[in-house]
């Protein structure tokens, strides 16, 4: 286990394309559910709970060894929006690009040439994250804290919003993010079937929403 | 050969010279610049100059998505499917230099789309004048400035300045207007400079884009000259 | 009536059971716990109905419900309910577990349209919703959940639905909602203050070659296909009936009620 390389991977500089994406944010915020740093941390809380800790998961169980297709298979399933289905799989194909080159792998190079339109972006994450030396817990880590920090470095440039305040809303949902990846790498450690799959209604629905309108600054 | 060899180094290294198949990819240039120098503008004229010899597409980079897109397709510079917009996360530098997955996967997408393409103009969105593109995205780049921001740009410098393989210096028949001094502009830029080149022009009328034209012919050529990589496996 | 008498301090275990035949008979119609199942009178013809009856109490903490369908090869079914299930508090703190387990059979076709779970103040309901279709099966099912009786808090409500045709994996999904849940469910990513919420599934192989488009259904509800052929209603509401109306103009729209 190298927890630098843990750091290489989570780190928001990591050029995997995530920095275009708001994670629902950029429309939450136009349907002033998010308007400060408090609509911000139940946003994040909310996220991390739902979408995080399935997301974590798959990735956990990617990194744990579990077959890659058939979790692609219930990210397929664990996503009813295609706007989200396709933004996974293109981040997924970002992701790819960056970690073959930072930790070239035939579990990479395989699972690229059996998705060559993208495989979910958390299999791809749990799948590098394998080939970086990681577990399932340093995995599910890594998924829980971009689950949050997207949106929050989305909402400091979509509210202007203080950029303390939306760092001091990350630290404060750390323990809840050790929390997630705990329950994501247990589940992972039990296969497939024991994979949770919690979801969030207004982001599956504010996501297709977001897709059609012709002005937006970010992705997703 | 396995499948899998042609997949082993598709995306792993991103200035790559070949496609997945073993074949040349296209020349990317890419254009940056301050927002209203005319980028935009320059890329629909470089279009329209090259578009009957070469086979180009384009991928814009806007601030608030599709608005560069969505002009070249009203001025039906290229057909629609040659013209991609990437999103940016409202940080167009950072989609151009520091994380240019997105970009890639564009030039990429528009090459399996619409087959083997000889050159990919990459538009960044407005930005300052510190934003330049990655070596992993384009092969060369053009920063586009214009009189009407003011004749101390070059003099000032940063990184598009001193550093893009062309300079253009836009609308210089603005130049008499907001007493922009042309002379000036020149001397500085080559000060800052040294022998990379330095293109003045005025879209106004049909040929006014044409030095930069020649400029990207010249690239064009250079990136042809290499022999032909061999096939891969 | 209880298959399971409860023991002091525990609740009611219970299983309904239901089979539906292709000549629309119904070999097994078993009734169990708070559970009673009437063969009702279908206005459309070429359908077998099934109306579950006294849910209205149940469940209650500590119990432990389910009902089991089986849609045979062939056969048309339909089951609603005479009214809401309440999920209310019992007399342990232990959480009621209420199982659907549903499967579909080769050109077989279920509606399951239920009326709303009501999750109670002061209640937990792990409620679990697993169908196997046959990859010629056709199923619309409808899952209405209310947040709290009129003007109270809500209860705790863990509800998952897992679809799976031909064995693969269609849709998976939980939600988790209430003073129970781990936090931000209230918040602007998952239900944003609405105290209803539901979906609409409708599966039909039909979609593999014409998938239902995206829509949107005003500003809090979307249709969408899924990665199969299906496509799902997500929506969230103020009320129970302003959730209804939207999934019933959906329900018209995607998988209107006829005769075979």
């Amino acid at each position: 286990m190298s927890r630098s390389a843990l750091l290489v991977l989570a780190d928001g500089r990591f050029p995997a394309g995530g920095h275009a994406h708001s994670g629902g944010a950029e429309a939450a915020v136009k349907a002033g559910r998010l308007t400060d740093a408090a609509g911000l941390e139940a946003f994040c809380r909310g996220r991390l709970h739902t979408v995080g800790l399935t997301a974590a998961g798959l990735a956990a169980g990617a990194a744990a060894g579990l077959d890659p297709h058939e979790l692609d298979a219930v990210a397929d399933a664990q996503n009813p929006s295609p706007a989200l289905r396709a933004a996974s799989r293109r981040l997924g194909r970002q992701l790819m690009r960056a970690a073959r080159a930072a930790w070239p792998d035939p579990g990479l190079d395989a699972l690229a040439a059996a998705f060559p339109r993208g495989a979910h972006q958390p299999v791809v994450l749990g799948t590098a994250a394998r080939a970086a030396g990681l577990g399932p817990e340093d995995t599910a880590h890594c998924v829980a804290y971009e689950t949050v920090g997207g949106p929050a470095t989305a909402v400091v440039r979509l509210l202007g919003l203080d950029p303390y305040q939306a760092t001091a809303v990350l630290a404060r949902l750390a323990p809840e993010m050790d929390e997630v990846a705990a329950r994501a790498a247990t589940a992972a450690r039990q296969g497939v079937d024991a994979l949770p799959a919690a979801s969030a209604p207004l982001l599956d629905i504010t996501a297709e929403q977001h897709a059609a309108w012709p002005v937006r600054l970010f992705a997703s | 050969m396995h499948l899998d060899h042609d997949h082993s180094h598709h995306g792993a290294v991103s200035a790559d010279a070949h496609r997945p198949d073993g074949t040349r990819r296209a020349l990317r240039i890419g254009l940056g610049g301050p927002v209203g120098s005319g980028k935009t503008a320059t890329v629909a004229a470089l279009c329209r100059q090259l578009r009957d010899t070469l086979s180009l597409a384009v991928v814009t980079n806007d601030i608030y998505t599709r608005e560069d897109a969505e002009f070249l397709l009203r001025e039906a510079v290229l057909p629609p499917e040659r013209i991609r917009a990437v999103e940016t996360g409202a940080c167009p530098h950072t989609a151009i230099r520091d994380d240019i997955s997105a970009n890639l996967e564009a030039v990429e997408e528009l090459e399996d789309a619409v087959g083997p393409l000889d050159l990919i103009l990459v538009e960044s969105g407005g930005d300052n004048l510190t934003a330049t593109f990655s070596r992993g995205l384009v092969d060369a780049q053009v920063f586009v400035i214009d009189v009407a921001g003011g004749d101390d740009i070059p003099r000032k410098g940063g990184p598009g300045v001193t550093t893009a393989d062309l300079l253009v210096v836009n609308k210089t028949d603005l130049a008499p207007h907001v007493g922009s001094d042309l002379d000036r502009m020149a001397r500085d830029a080559a000060a800052q400079r040294g022998d990379l080149p330095v293109a003045f022009t005025s879209l106004r009328s049909a040929a006014g884009v044409g030095p930069v034209a020649d400029w990207v012919r010249a690239r064009l050529a250079e990136w042809t000259a290499v022999p032909a990589p061999a096939p891969a496996g | 009536m209880s298959s399971a008498a409860p023991a002091a301090g525990t609740g009611v275990t219970a299983t309904a059971r239901i089979t539906a035949g292709a000549d629309g008979s119904l070999p097994v119609l078993e009734s169990d716990g708070p559970f009673a199942l009437r063969r009702t009178r279908c206005a459309v013809p070429g359908w077998t109905r099934v109306t579950v009856v006294g849910a209205m109490s149940a469940p209650l903490g500590g119990d432990r419900l389910a009902i089991e369908t089986e849609v045979r090869d062939g056969a048309r079914l339909l089951v609603d309910a005479a009214a809401a299930t309440l999920a209310l508090p019992g007399r342990t703190a232990d959480p009621a577990a209420y199982a659907l387990r549903l499967r579909v059979g080769a050109d077989a076709v279920l509606r399951w349209l239920p009326e709303q779970l009501v999750s109670v103040h002061g209640s937990v309901l792990r409620a679990r919703t697993t169908v196997e279709l046959d990859p010629a099966a056709r199923l619309v099912l409808r899952e209405e959940q209310v947040l709290g009786r009129h003007g109270e808090p809500p209860g705790t409500l863990f509800s998952r639905l897992t679809v799976r045709r031909a064995g693969r994996p269609l849709l998976d999904q939980e939600l988790a909602c209430g003073p129970g849940a781990p936090g931000g469910w209230d918040g602007g990513a998952v239900l944003g203050g609405h105290r209803t919420t539901g979906q609409l599934l409708v599966v039909d192989p039909r979609f593999d070659t014409a998938p239902a488009p995206v829509r949107l259904l005003g500003d809090h509800a979307v249709v969408t296909p899924l990665a199969g052929p299906a496509a799902l209603v997500t929506a969230v509401a103020p009320d129970a009936l302003a959730l209804r109306r939207i999934l019933d103009a959906a329900l018209a729209d995607l998988a209107p009620f006829t005769a075979p």
